[in-house]
C-alpha cells in the first residue's frame, strides 16, 4: 500500500454516518430509500474490502486519519479478519433494514437513523487499529443500540433497556480503566505498537499491564456475554425489536473479535512472558457459557428466549476456542471457529427475524404454554403490539410451508447437524481440538479437548431438541392451520440469510481457505505489526524522545 | 499530590460501586456518575500528573519533552467526559420512562415481594 490513501477504507464508517444524518431531513418514505441504499452500498464496499484483503496477503490496508505517521495517531487497519466482520455486518444489516420496512420502522422514532449509527459503530470497531478509538466506536454502537432496544417502547423493553444500559455503562468504565492502565505502562494505544512494546515491558510493570489487560478483557467479555457476565443478554435480545435483535447477533461477536485481535497481537507467541494471558479464563469461562446457554436453550419457553440463549451458546463456543488457541492451540481451530462464527451468526440473525413471524400467528393456547415465562419475569407484561396482525405489502401463499422450511434450515445450522454449514464449522473445530496434541506437545488428546468436544456435542443435541420442540409446536400442532399472511418483504431477508448458509456449505472449500489464511495471519501478527508501523518512513526523532523499537519476531 | 489524587479516586469509585449496587434507579445513576468521575481522574493519573508543565509543545524548534506533561491522557479524559455525560443523560431519560411506565423507581420495575 505505497500509493495514496485508500479512501474506500473509511467508507464503511462514513456511509452510515452520512446516511443516518441525512435521513433526518427527509420523510418516512425517503428515509427507507436512503437506508436501503446505504446498506446496499455497505455490502458492495465490504465485498471490495474482502477482495482487497485477499489479494494483499503480505500487507494490510491502512488509512492514516490525520496523516500522522503511526503510531502517533489513529489508524484504520484492514486485514482479512476485519474485512470479514465488516462484510458479515453489512449482510445482516441489509436483511434487517429490508425486514424492518414491513412494519417495525414505524413503531417508534428514527429507527433507520439509529440503525445507521449502529452500523457506523460496528464498522469502526472492526476497522480501527487504536484501543481508545475502539472505545469511542464501542460507545457509538452502544448508544445506538440503547435506542434500538427501546424502539417501540413498552414496559418490558424499557426495563430490559435500563438493565442493558446500566451494565454497558459500567463495562465502558472498566474499558476506560483498562485502556488507561495499558497506556500508563506501555505508553501507547496503537494495537500494533502495543504488540511491539508488550515484550519490552519491565518485569516489575508486568503485573500492572496484566491487570490492565484483564480489566479491559472484562469489558469485552460483558459484550461477548461470557458467564457469569451474560444474564442481561437473553432478556435484552428477546425484548429488542426483531430487526434490531438480528443485528445484535453480531454485537456479541464484537467482543469475541476484539478479544481475538488484542490477544493475538499483544499476548500472542511473541509476547515473551505475557503469552497466553487470560487464555485459561477464556477457555473455562467459554465452557461455562456454553453449558449455561445449553441449559437456557433447553429451558426456553418461547422462540425469542431460545434465540437469545443460542447467542450464548455461539459465544461460549468461540470464547473456548479463543482460549484453547491462546494456550498454544494453533491456528487451525481458529479458522474453524471463524467459519462457525459466520454460520452461527447468520443463522441466529435469521432466527430472530423468524421469531416474530412465527409468534405473530400464535393463539391464546400457545400463550398458555408460555406462561412459565413468568418465572423469568417476562410473562406478566408481554409486549403489547396492537396492530400485530395488520399486514402491509403483498403476502405470499403457503407462508407456513416456506416459514417451516426456513425454520428447519435454521435449526440444522444452529444445532450443527449435517449437512449444513453449522455442522462443517463444528466438525472442523472438534477435529482441530482433538488432533491438537496437548499443551506440552504430547500426542494424547488433552482433557480440555475431551471436555470441549463433549460439551459442544451435548449443546448441539440440546439445540436440536429445543428447536424441534418449538417447530412441532408451531408448525405441526398449531390448531389454526395457516399462519397469518406473511408479507414477502419480511420473508425474503430470512430466505436470503439462510441461502447464505447454504452457499457457505456448498462453497465450504474457498470459505474455509479464507478463514485459514485469516487465522494464520492472526497467529503470526508480524504482517499486521509491520504493515501498520512501517506504513511511512519512521521519524528520526520520535516526539516521545525514544526511538521506535524494531518489530520483535 | 499523588496521595490526595489516589484517595479521591478511591472514595469516588467506592461510593460509586456501592450506589451502583443499590436497588433504586436514582442511586444507580448517581453511582454511575461518581464512578465516571473516579475513572476520569484515574485516566488523568495514568499520564503521570505533574505541576507547572504544559501539555502543549510550542513551535520553537527542538523541545525537551521531559519539561511537558503528557497530553494524551488529557485528550482521553476530555473524550471520556463527553461520552459519559451523554450516556448518563440517556440513562436518565430511560430511568424516567421506566418510572412513568411502572410507577416505581425500583430497577426491576416492581417492588420486591416482602
Amino acid at each position: 500500500m505505497t500509493q495514496g490513501p485508500d479512501h474506500i477504507l473509511i467508507a464503511p464508517i462514513l456511509i452510515p454516518l452520512v446516511a443516518g444524518a441525512l435521513m433526518l431531513f427527509y420523510g418516512e418514505a425517503q428515509r427507507r430509500v436512503i437506508a436501503v441504499l446505504s446498506t446496499l452500498g455497505l455490502v458492495v464496499v465490504a465485498l471490495e474490502l474482502v477482495d482487497m484483503a485477499t489479494h494483499s496477503a503480505t500487507s494490510v490496508g491502512l488509512y492514516l486519519l490525520g496523516d500522522w505517521p503511526p503510531p502517533f495517531a489513529i489508524v484504520l487497519v484492514l486485514d482479512r479478519l476485519s474485512a470479514l466482520m465488516v462484510l458479515l455486518t453489512s449482510i445482516l444489516a441489509l436483511s434487517a433494514v429490508v425486514f424492518a420496512m414491513a412494519r417495525w420502522d414505524r413503531r417508534g422514532q428514527h429507527f433507520h437513523s439509529l440503525f445507521q449509527f449502529l452500523l457506523m459503530g460496528l464498522n469502526g470497531a472492526f476497522l480501527t487499529g487504536d484501543l481508545f478509538n475502539l472505545f469511542v466506536f464501542f460507545e457509538v454502537l452502544l448508544a445506538a443500540s440503547y435506542g434500538l432496544v427501546l424502539h417501540g417502547s413498552g414496559t418490558l423493553r424499557v426495563r430490559a433497556g435500563l438493565h442493558y444500559i446500566a451494565i454497558n455503562l459500567a463495562a465502558s468504565l472498566l474499558f476506560l480503566i483498562g485502556v488507561s492502565l495499558i497506556y500508563g505502562v506501555t505508553g501507547t494505544l496503537n494495537m500494533a505498537d502495543l504488540a511491539v512494546r508488550v515484550p519490552l515491558v519491565a518485569a516489575e510493570n508486568r503485573p500492572l499491564l496484566a491487570a490492565g489487560a484483564a480489566i479491559l478483557g472484562i469489558a469485552f467479555l460483558v459484550k461477548a456475554a461470557m458467564w457469569p457476565l451474560c444474564f442481561w443478554l437473553p432478556i435484552t435480545y428477546t425484548a429488542a425489536p426483531p430487526p434490531a435483535a438480528a443485528v445484535f447477533a453480531i454485537l456479541s461477536k464484537v467482543g469475541v473479535y476484539v478479544l481475538l485481535r488484542v490477544s493475538s497481537l499483544a499476548f500472542g507467541s511473541a509476547a515473551a512472558q505475557m503469552t497466553g494471558l487470560g487464555a485459561e479464563v477464556l477457555l473455562w469461562g467459554g465452557l461455562a457459557t456454553l453449558v449455561f446457554g445449553t441449559v437456557g436453550v433447553l429451558a426456553s419457553q418461547g422462540l425469542g428466549r431460545l434465540a437469545g440463549c443460542s447467542v450464548l451458546v455461539s459465544s461460549g463456543t468461540l470464547l473456548a476456542i479463543v482460549g484453547i488457541s491462546g494456550l498454544g492451540g494453533g491456528s487451525t481451530m481458529v479458522a474453524a471457529a471463524l467459519f462457525y462464527l459466520v454460520a452461527s451468526t447468520i443463522a441466529i440473525s435469521a432466527l430472530f427475524l423468524m421469531v416474530e413471524l412465527i409468534e405473530r400467528g400464535e393463539s391464546e393456547l400457545a400463550g398458555i404454554l408460555t406462561v412459565t415465562a413468568e418465572a423469568y419475569g417476562l410473562g406478566d407484561e408481554e409486549i403489547e403490539e396492537e396492530d400485530l396482525r395488520v399486514v402491509s405489502g403483498p403476502g405470499i401463499p403457503r407462508a407456513t410451508t416456506v416459514l417451516g422450511m426456513c425454520f428447519f434450515t435454521c435449526a440444522l445450522v444452529l444445532a450443527g447437524v449435517p449437512p449444513l454449514a453449522g455442522f462443517l464449522g463444528k466438525f472442523a473445530m472438534l477435529s482441530a481440538v482433538l488432533s491438537f496434541g496437548g499443551f506440552d506437545g504430547g500426542t494424547d488428546i488433552p482433557t480440555v479437548g475431551i471436555v470441549f468436544t463433549a460439551v459442544v456435542i451435548v449443546s448441539g443435541l440440546a439445540a436440536l431438541i429445543a428447536l424441534v420442540r418449538e417447530g412441532i409446536r408451531t408448525f405441526w400442532a398449531a390448531e389454526n392451520e395457516e399462519l397469518p399472511s406473511v408479507p414477502l418483504i419480511e420473508l425474503v431477508p430470512v430466505i436470503v440469510l439462510l441461502s447464505l448458509t447454504l452457499a457457505m456449505t456448498v462453497k465450504a472449500g474457498p470459505v474455509m481457505h479464507y478463514m485459514e489464511a485469516t487465522a494464520t495471519s492472526l497467529h503470526h501478527p508480524y504482517v499486521y505489526v509491520r504493515g501498520v508501523l512501517g506504513a511511512v518512513p519512521l521519524p528520526e526523532a520520535a516526539v516521545g524522545g525514544e526511538p521506535v523499537p524494531e518489530v520483535a519476531e | 499530590m499523588e496521595a490526595v489524587l489516589a484517595i479521591a479516586i478511591g472514595i469516588l469509585v467506592a461510593s460509586g460501586v456501592w450506589l451502583l449496587l443499590r436497588p433504586r434507579t436514582f442511586q444507580v445513576i448517581i453511582g454511575l456518575a461518581l464512578l465516571s468521575y473516579g475513572v476520569n481522574l484515574f485516566i488523568f493519573a495514568m499520564g503521570r500528573p505533574r505541576t507547572n508543565a504544559a501539555p502543549l509543545l510550542d513551535k520553537s524548534g527542538v523541545v525537551d519533552p521531559s519539561l511537558y506533561a503528557d497530553p494524551v491522557p488529557q485528550a482521553l479524559v476530555l473524550t471520556a467526559i463527553v461520552i459519559s455525560f451523554a450516556t448518563t443523560a440517556l440513562f436518565l431519560v430511560v430511568m424516567i420512562a421506566l418510572r412513568g411506565l411502572t410507577g416505581t423507581d425500583h430497577v426491576d420495575g416492581k417492588e420486591p415481594d416482602r
